[in-house]
């Protein structure tokens, strides 16, 4: 069965509302819709952010987006994936990630769209500058981020 | 072959990417990292810290993987996404 799937790399905002009912308008098969919102945040361990600016691998970031939406699919159940990845300059309270899952029933959507997000934070190819008052770093990568995926291997 | 850098390995390095055309000798990405690393200081500063990934034609590859054949090799630094 092919299940609607869409994967967008944006410098543009996107509309949560707007992406929910474009994935489920006319549909009677679903009755979870799971929607994970990443935002950036104004502060964080080392003081206030004024913006990001987030880096990507064109090519490989949609291809490895794809390679774990196909994983999910055949996991869990869903009957349709959203994702959109923002790139460029944002500034704090923006949205930066998108992902929408449906399924039947929640389990799938939500175990779908925590998948995805954790194999996201790792696997795809993004990468977040902050720019602070006085300097402009990049964010280093978190342990617990690569811990949050060995779960969905055990068993 | 295409050498592509993102992120601090990019600014290390100082460009984005370019063409290498390293001996028959230089077979897996750490062959080739340490070909880098010979070539200057910018490159051994980008590889200083044992965490720079690697991609080839776009998929993630450990260094002890192959360029036999490769396109196009991508090194950064662990992800930051999301």
């Amino acid at each position: 069965m092919t299940i609607p799937i869409t994967i967008r790399l944006q410098q543009d905002d996107f509309d949560v509302s707007h992406e929910i009912r474009a994935l489920t308008h006319g549909r009677i098969d679903i009755g979870a819709v799971v929607t994970f919102s990443g935002i950036c945040r104004g502060g964080a361990e080392g003081g206030v952010i004024t913006a990001l600016t987030l880096e990507h691998y064109p090519g490989m970031a949609d291809a490895e987006i794809r390679r774990h939406v196909d994983q999910a699919i055949a996991r869990w159940p869903l009957t349709g994936v959203t994702i959109i990845h923002r790139y460029g300059h944002v500034v704090p309270g923006d949205n930066i990630v998108l992902v929408l899952t449906t399924s039947a029933h929640r389990q799938a959507a939500f175990q779908g769209a925590e998948f995805l997000m954790d194999y996201l934070k790792v696997d795809a190819p993004f990468w977040k500058s902050e720019q602070r008052l006085q300097r402009t770093s990049w964010v280093d990568h978190h342990h617990r981020d690569a811990d949050a995926i060995a779960r969905w291997n055990a068993t | 072959m295409k050498v592509i850098y993102f992120a601090w390995v990019r600014e290390r390095v100082g460009k984005a990417e370019e063409t290498v055309d390293p001996p028959p000798s230089v077979r897996t990405i750490n062959d080739l990292i340490q070909w880098l690393v010979g070539r200057g200081e910018e490159y051994a500063h980008a590889f200083e810290k044992p965490v720079v990934r690697a991609a080839i034609d776009h998929i993630h590859v450990k260094l002890d993987a192959s360029i036999v054949g490769a396109g196009e090799i991508a090194f950064f630094p662990p992800m930051t996404g999301g």
